[in-house]
């Protein structure tokens, strides 16, 4: 991506001070904010953050890779006479392989990490080449949905910015040498019984792993082996003071009528995330099969996900959510005292209503309440009678960690006491609390190792920087969050030198050699029955091992003096949460462009972290606010066509300081900022370098998840943020329509009802006749949460470019599908305010406005009334783009597309062009996947099924929300949808006649809550 | 006044009128020409290969099948392009020694593939589909033409788009029995488009050849 | 022979009387006109001023050249456009050279066929304008596209090796034929009218090299009377023809948003508005050009405070048609009830770009009714500022109707701003470089003023006809 060299984080700041004086000229006269941008400083900042091709604008090298492509997109075009295209070779097979069919894709079961946890995928393969994950229908974690960041993994496997080569203090070593140098010290240990030996890992599920850590601390009793996972919560404390020993909670959502949040964010983040998404929207989709609607309470601090969706959303600061558990408690008529009295009015329905559906209901606990809250939770569902229904108990998935175990591991280094530190993933020196300086304890261990996939901050200061494997290029195993068991399998030889974690620990042993498959079948040789063989080859087709899910294990709460209220700790000043980032999490993707251009879910934000507060906050600091662009809605900073100027607003924790651009986020309560982890990296990679700034700053490690008494002021100093919706309000246009249950149930037909269509016959031209297939696609707005995991796994079907953060500033993403999001409410009361979520792409309108107006037929109306765009024909007038009123059509403003890295030729989608500049495109519809279904359809002498073709969106959404079919069969699903009361179109009173319809959303409001929190 | 010009310009100047409409006539006539001719499409152009295969030989002489070699023409997007293993099935036996064989014997030891040269090459952005056309009973022959009569391979087709079109807009032109889709030799009778047998085998194998963009382009 | 002498001069004598009536100053007969005018060609040294001004213009052309070049080279991102809003200074200043290039063709055409003497001292230049402006013009359509190096091939596809045609529904592809045909047509006009001046040139020029070269684009004219007749057929013919150019191109030009959904240019009054725009804006160029000609080369005589007034009258007439445009877009806005086009107008007014909307209002609105009083009309330092007070007001113009209307239309959640960047300045003040280095080369070597037609406006035109043409 980025031809930038990395770059130390503190430059952030600095070019900031540059950039403001610029900023301010340039609210008045947008000349001046040209200047700005063509500022020296300005520059520099738009170079680092303009992946594809900005800088090498300016390097002759990349000057004259520009002209080769101009002539190749040239050639492409078949310009006009005499172009003659270049000799191509063809390369067959030597001995090819009997399953691969040249042209056909293959499917492999496996899984992808997510902080140690299994999501099983299904990926493509094609000719030996990965090139698109989805969910695997079969996996409990997955069930054929999937998320923004397991799609995006693959772009992580062919980043060129990984580490390569074995390498000691930045130079190129190999791994003989490393197992040399390891030799002595090894010896030395096994001498000592490992006292001097500390081996840090993140969460671990890997069966294997596992067994091969206990293997090795069994031979050297002395060696510890520590964990630390800078994301993790205190469930298992909590559950620990409840139970008295750690157990998996699972919650079962499919069978919950009531869902109350207690600041857990279930819908968006932890290892059954689109497990939950599924099962919440199998309640929330209003189908046929009669399952009731439910209801969501959700009491959280930063609006996300879980509160975005809830029907009752109460905002408020995280000092205050222990005494809201306890009031809970005592509301349900639990022993418990404390309880807060502040919010009564709207805790004693709730009770009410969680006994009404005692059994039926559940209550999730985030994993920042402290552990007494989280045993408080297990003890008001155990009172509600759902454990066993709604909740259930298992023993503990991952190798049980705490967080203070890292603190141990930093005092033994600074006593000299660990002579041989082998880190196995994870980065402790970036996201080490502050107050725990592990980077510079490390520089006291004599020999220090670390296994990663990218040669980052901690490998900076190791002896020994390992390659990792990544899980598409090694055998592996792991668990899921309900303990099922998954074989990581390879799909293609390691594209460098890399290592899994199971070969680099063999090297310990007295068998270093053993490769990573022999490691983890020996591992279920004995675990798989008598037949192994057959068992393995089972195991790795369905990418899980039946039957490995832990048993449920019924509990009982031992009250304790947990239970006592304690005198909450009041702190002047402002509170302070940190969250890991909804894309980036905790850092480790901060390198991976998808991920940093997908928007925050809520805040639309791209490229960076802020500070989030409230418009009341704001105000209180003196921070800019402008009324977003005279939308009746406020917004942080100024919007310019550049970008959003915002002011940087200083955070100082326990004399720590950091400052960020300020952020106004609707819904967000007052006298309380949200800061999120994983940004500020500098030594990510030329992406993730130096985007946005580095909270674990002021983190310190005894409040890890929230903070007290922290002072923010507004600094002299403003930045540009690159925000993909500036706009928040719906003009009161009837974009995404949604009612309450009751309105539904009095009026189905509410939605439609909104808007009249005009009739069919009022346009010059004659209609089209369908007679084969009519392609539609019906997104339900109920069941969408917004999760964005659509958006990735469209960038990945469609081999769609990164642009960066300066253009997406100018409002240049490529997203083919993009999740449009909308305030309601007055932004002054958090608690009023209603968030809507509407993914919008292609409608592929029967009179398509687009069509008419292109002067080179480049978009035209295919015979299945899909709007076909046709990058070789189109010369780039973007007249289309500005006649359609859904504004979803994408331009190549430069050769955005990375023509030259051969890792990404590697990974593209081989049945999508690779477009060229100067080209308009937009979502097919997937075209592609309808083709090939097409003609296995036909080649095998029978119709389409429905349900066959799946677009990429609809495959990968966890919620079901999305359904794509033949609208003529009056048989298939999209059709039904279509026929539902709710179904409505976007703008159709421009008799665009869209084929991609909505369904309106339905909530089920409490009506004995107070109205405030209706909004 | 004296006389600037010779009469001559006169005449010059009429013809020059007439000229200017004739020269460019010709410099579009030339263009059209140029660009369907050989030298733009490589029609009829024998390329050279790493390996003088012959299919004269192959085909016509000893009547390998297409599929022989050509394994997943009836199932893929591409009729595939038989790897090392395939000539060495027989050419271990015959010609086990011959020079000419050399780099492919060459191949089969060091395991790098032989390098051919693409004789029919679409541009990038049009995706054609073998498997599609063949199940439908278009024959091998009508793109690639009298393979059995080409010592080396050339292109037989211009492969531009109005070519394409040609057969998409009316298939029964040139459509085959099933049964011959792969016998490059076969010619349509004389009767073919008098006896209407093409639009019967077009209603028979339901061909519904689609102009619309998408099907090539995507 | 009448035959002989263009269009009608009876009346003339006794025109001359009064001051402001005056076309030709007294005291002219047909040597001093032909001197007067021709020697600004012919003369020998070329004044300092022209070298200056030439210098000056043809730097600010080297701007476009860099502009492209850049454009070409990086990509079409380089300007300021964006999504939503797709057109930005391309299409602004496009629509904007286009209008300038129209009263050329009117001046000649229209009011040569209402016999309208007071045209003739403007006439050539206003067509070299015209061709001048028109070519500025045609520079945006290519260049504004992803892809210019196709895009000539798509719009005229030979050879049509793909067997698919351009899309004849689209109003750029309609764009393309009326521009070119008025190109051509006005380009004709403005030669044949030149043919008897060249040949007047040719038998005045002193070098060998100029006779050749005056002789050649003089194509053998002798000034026979079956010349003059030819001629005058000819020349009403293409004035004939080119009338209807001067209506149809904008009104196609103004399809281009008329025919688009987007609140703000699906409007049916555009056609109209959009021509009385292009003449007022071609008018207040004409002024702009006109009155520091006739004093640097000391042509009051010819181009008259009469002439001044009737264009500074033709621009009050059709400010006021599109100060009138401008009210029906409001009042369409509020009267159709739709809420796209009522945001759109309310926008317009208040939101972000409110600014450029109102200093338009001034420009265009405001500023024209000035010329109600005869005072300021008859000022020739006035018309010379108001006429860039309308060059500017009419620029503004194009910048409300494409931005305002693209940057906030359906969605508010893809809503966004624009601003042109220093590529986009670029290429707009190459642009007006270019315009100059054309019109300074211009009235270097051609006559500025048709020397043969203004004979016929001097007194004495009826008898000393006859030699004259000799």
């Amino acid at each position: 991506m980025s031809a930038e060299p990395p770059r130390a984080p503190f430059e952030a700041r600095v070019e900031f001070a540059g950039v403001r004086p610029k900023a301010e000229r340039g609210r008045a006269l947008w000349r001046s904010l040209d200047e700005l941008q063509e500022s020296p400083e300005f520059l520099e900042f738009l170079h680092r953050e303009f992946p594809a091709r900005a800088s090498e604008l300016e390097d002759p090298r990349g000057r004259r890779e520009f002209m080769r492509v101009m002539g190749a997109s040239a050639a492409l075009a078949g310009l006009a006479a005499c172009t003659k295209q270049p000799e191509e070779l063809i390369v067959p097979y030597v001995r090819q392989p009997e399953q691969i069919v040249p042209g056909r894709p293959l499917f492999f079961a496996t899984a992808i990490l997510d902080r140690g946890y299994a999501r099983g995928v299904l990926v493509e393969s094609h000719e030996g080449r990965p090139t698109k994950i989805e969910g695997n229908p079969d996996h409990p974690a997955s069930l054929g949905g999937s998320d923004a960041v397991s799609q995006a993994a693959i772009l992580d496997l062919y980043d060129p910015d990984r580490a390569q080569t074995v390498r000691s203090f930045g130079e190129i070593h190999s791994w003989a040498e490393f197992v040399a140098a390891l030799k002595p010290v090894l010896e030395k240990q096994r001498a000592k019984r490992g006292a001097g030996l500390r081996i840090l890992t993140e969460t671990v599920t890997s069966p294997t792993l596992r067994q091969q850590l206990e293997d090795l601390l069994a031979e050297l009793p002395e060696a510890r082996w520590h964990l630390w996972d800078p994301g993790a919560g205190n469930a298992y404390a909590g559950a620990r003071l409840a139970f008295g020993e750690a157990v998996e909670t699972r919650c079962h959502l499919d069978a919950a009528a009531v869902v109350v949040s207690l600041d857990a964010d279930f819908l968006a983040s932890g290892p059954a995330s689109v497990r939950r998404i599924r099962d919440f929207a199998k309640r929330r989709r209003l189908s046929d099969d009669g399952a009731p609607l439910n209801r969501l309470y959700a009491v959280e601090t930063t609006p996300g996900l879980t509160g975005v969706n809830a029907d009752h959303r109460l905002p408020v600061k995280p000092s205050e959510m222990e005494g809201i558990v306890r009031a809970l408690a005592a509301a349900l008529g639990l022993p418990i005292e404390g309880g807060t009295s502040d919010h009564a009015a709207w805790i004693a329905p709730l009770a009410k209503d969680l006994q009404a559906h005692a059994g039926a209901s559940v209550v999730l606990a985030g994993e920042a309440l402290s552990p007494e809250a989280h045993a408080l939770v297990h003890l008001i569902n155990e009172r509600l009678g759902v454990v066993g229904k709604t909740v259930s108990y298992s023993a503990p998935v991952a190798a049980e960690g705490d967080p203070a175990s890292l603190g141990e591991l930093f005092a033994e280094m600074s006593a000299r006491r660990v002579e041989a530190l082998l880190i196995l993933g994870g980065n402790p020196v970036y996201t080490a609390p502050a107050d725990v300086p592990f980077g510079d304890a490390m520089m006291l261990v004599p020999f220090r190792v670390h296994l990663s996939l990218h040669d980052d901050e901690t490998s900076e200061r190791c002896h020994w920087q390992l390659p990792e494997a990544h899980p598409l290029e090694a055998w592996s195993d792991a668990r899921a969050f309900d303990g099922t068991a998954s074989i990581v399998q390879p799909l293609i030889e390691p594209l460098y030198a890399g290592k899994s974690a199971h070969e680099v620990l063999a090297l310990l042993t007295s068998r270093p050699d053993r490769r990573g498959r022999d490691i983890v079948r020996d591992h279920w040789r004995p675990r798989l029955g008598p037949d192994f063989e057959k068992a393995w080859r089972r195991a790795l087709h369905d990418g899980l091992v039946a039957g490995t899910a832990l048993p449920e294990t019924p509990m009982t709460v031992k009250l304790g003096d947990w239970a006592k209220a304690k005198t909450p700790a009041a702190a002047p000043g402002l509170e302070v949460v940190f969250r890991p980032d909804p894309t980036v999490g905790d850092g480790r993707h901060a390198n991976n462009g998808w991920l940093q251009e997908l928007p925050k879910p809520v805040s639309k934000l791209t490229w960076e972290n802020a500070v989030y507060m409230s418009l009341a906050t704001a105000r209180s600091l003196g921070v800019r606010t402008s009324s977003s662009q005279d939308g009746g809605t406020e917004s942080a900073g100024q919007p310019t066509p550049q970008g959003t100027v915002t002011d940087l607003v200083q955070i100082t924790l326990d004399g720590r300081k950091v400052s960020g651009p300020a952020w106004v986020l609707p819904g967000h309560p007052d006298g309380v900022v949200t800061v999120h982890l994983g940004y500020g990296r500098w030594r990510a990679g030329r992406v993730g370098n130096g985007a946005g700034f580095n909270a674990y700053a002021i983190r310190g490690s005894a409040a890890l998840h929230w903070a007290t008494g922290a002072q923010v002021e507004k600094t002299a100093y403003s930045a540009k943020v690159s925000c993909t919706q500036d706009h928040w309000s719906m003009e009161g246009r009837h974009l995404v329509r949604a009612g309450t249950r009751e309105e539904f149930e009095h009026e189905p037909r509410f939605a439609q009802e909104l808007a009249e269509d005009p009739p069919n016959n009022l346009t010059l031209y004659p209609p089209h006749a369908y007679e084969g297939h009519a392609w539609g696609l019906s997104v339900d707005l109920n069941a969408c949460v917004g999760c964005n995991a659509c958006v990735t796994a469209c960038q990945s079907e469609n081999n769609i470019p990164v642009v960066g953060k300066d253009q997406v500033g100018r409002g240049r993403e490529m997203h083919w599908i993009r999740v449009d999001r909308y305030f309601e409410g007055r932004p002054e009361d958090p608690a009023s305010i209603r968030t809507w979520s509407q993914p919008v792409m292609c409608m592929h309108c029967e009179n398509a406005p687009c069509e008419v107006v292109c002067p080179v037929t480049a978009t035209v109306h295919s015979d299945e009334g899909l709007n076909d765009m046709v990058y070789n024909r189109c010369v780039g007038t973007r007249y289309c783009s500005n006649n359609c009123p859904y504004k979803v059509r994408r331009f190549n403003f430069y050769l955005y597309q990375d023509w030259t890295t051969p890792t990404y030729k590697m990974m593209r989608n081989p049945d999508v062009t690779v477009r060229s500049r100067g080209v308009m495109e937009k979502c097919t519809y997937c075209v592609q996947r309808i083709t090939r279904a097409r003609i296995d359809a036909k080649n095998q002498g029978r119709e389409i099924r429905d349900g066959e073709i799946q677009t990429a969106c609809q495959q990968a959404c966890p919620a079901e929300a999305i359904v794509f079919g033949d609208q003529n069969d009056a048989q298939s699903r999209v059709a039904g949808l279509k026929a539902s009361p709710r179904s409505y179109g976007l703008l159709t009173e421009l008799n665009t006649r869209p084929r991609t319809t909505y369904l309106a959303a339905v909530r089920n409001p409490n009506p004995e809550m107070p109205k405030a929190s209706h909004g | 006044m004296s006389q600037i010009f010779h009469h001559s310009t006169n005449t010059l100047a009429k013809v020059s009128i007439f000229g200017a409409v004739f020269g460019a006539g010709a410099g579009l006539w030339l263009l059209l020409e140029v660009n369907r001719s050989p030298y733009v499409t490589n029609v009829g152009v024998a390329r050279e290969q790493p390996v003088p295969f012959s299919h004269a030989h192959h085909v016509g002489g000893m009547g390998v099948d297409c599929r022989y070699c050509h394994t997943s023409v009836e199932r893929s997007a591409q009729a595939g392009i038989p790897p090392t293993k395939t000539c060495m099935n027989c050419h271990a036996q015959i010609w086990s020694q011959s020079p000419t064989l050399e780099p492919v014997r060459a191949s089969l030891r060091s395991g790098r593939s032989i390098e051919w040269v693409k004789v029919n090459d679409l541009p990038d952005f049009v995706y054609f589909n073998h498997g599609a056309h063949v199940n439908k009973g278009v024959g091998c022959g009508t793109c690639h033409g009298r393979v059995d009569r080409m010592p080396l391979m050339w292109q037989h087709a211009s492969l531009q788009m109005e070519w394409c079109l040609e057969c998409h807009r009316q298939p029964e032109k040139y459509v085959r029995p099933k049964a011959e889709v792969f016998n490059v030799a076969w010619e349509p009778p004389a009767d073919w488009s008098a006896s209407g047998r093409g639009a019967e085998l077009v209603k028979e194998y339901g061909i519904k050849p689609r102009t619309s963009c998408s099907t090539c382009h995507r | 022979m009448a035959s002989a002498t263009p269009h009608g001069r009876h009346e003339h004598d006794e025109r001359f009387q009064t001051e402001a009536d005056r076309l030709i100053a007294p005291g002219h007969d047909f040597a001093s006109v032909t001197d007067s005018i021709s020697k600004i060609v012919l003369q020998r040294r070329t004044p300092r001023g022209w070298w200056l001004g030439f210098a000056f213009a043809f730097g600010l052309m080297q701007l476009l050249l860099y502009a492209v070049a850049h454009l070409l080279f990086v990509g079409i991102g380089v300007w300021g456009i964006t999504i939503p809003i797709g057109w930005g200074f391309d299409i602004i200043n496009f629509v904007w050279w286009i209008g300038i290039g129209h009263a050329g063709t009117l001046i000649s055409a229209i009011l040569l066929l209402l016999r309208q003497e007071w045209r003739t001292s403007i006439n050539r230049f206003a067509e070299a304008m015209t061709l001048f402006a028109v070519a500025c013009a045609a520079f945006y359509p290519i260049f504004h596209t992803g892809r210019p190096w196709i895009a000539f091939y798509w719009l005229l596809p030979y050879p049509n090796t793909m067997g698919l045609w351009p899309n004849f529904r689209s109003p750029l592809i309609w764009d393309v034929f009326a521009v070119t045909t008025y190109a051509t047509v006005s380009a004709l006009f403005w030669f044949v009218g030149l043919i008897p001046d060249l040949a007047t040139l040719r038998d005045r020029a002193q070098s060998k090299a100029w006779k050749v070269v005056y002789g050649m684009a003089a194509m053998g004219w002798r000034g026979s009377a079956k010349h003059w007749h030819n001629y005058e057929t000819a020349y009403l013919l293409l004035a004939a023809l080119a009338t209807p150019l001067v209506v149809s191109v904008h009104t196609v030009v103004s399809f281009d948003f008329a025919t688009g959904i987007v609140p703000g240019w699906h409007a049916t009054i555009f056609p109209p508005y959009f021509v009385a725009g292009a003449i007022y804006a071609g008018f207040a160029m004409v002024l702009t050009l006109s009155i520091p000609l006739r004093k640097f080369y000391g042509l009051e005589d010819f181009i008259t405070m009469r002439h001044l007034e009737n264009m500074a009258k033709v621009m009050l007439a059709t400010g006021l048609i599109v100060a009138y445009g401008y009210m029906c877009e409001a009042f369409f806005a509020w009267y159709s009830g739709n809420p796209y086009e009522k945001y759109m107008i309310l926008n317009r007014m208040t939101g972000p770009y409110a600014l450029s909307y109102w200093a338009l209002i001034l420009c265009n609105v405001v500023a024209p009714n000035m010329l109600w009083s005869k005072r300021l009309r008859t000022s020739v330092p006035f018309l010379f500022f108001i006429s860039f007070v309308v060059s500017i007001g009419m620029w503004l113009e194009r910048f409300v109707i494409i931005v305002t209307s693209l940057h906030r239309d359906f969605l508010p959640s893809s809503w966004g701003l624009y601003a042109g960047t220093r590529f986009d300045w670029a290429a707009f003040v190459g642009t007006i470089g270019l315009f100059l280095t054309l019109i300074f080369l211009f009235v270097r070597f051609l006559p500025a003023i048709s020397i043969f037609e203004m004979r016929t406006l001097v007194p004495a035109a009826e008898m000393k006809e006859g030699e004259e043409h000799s």
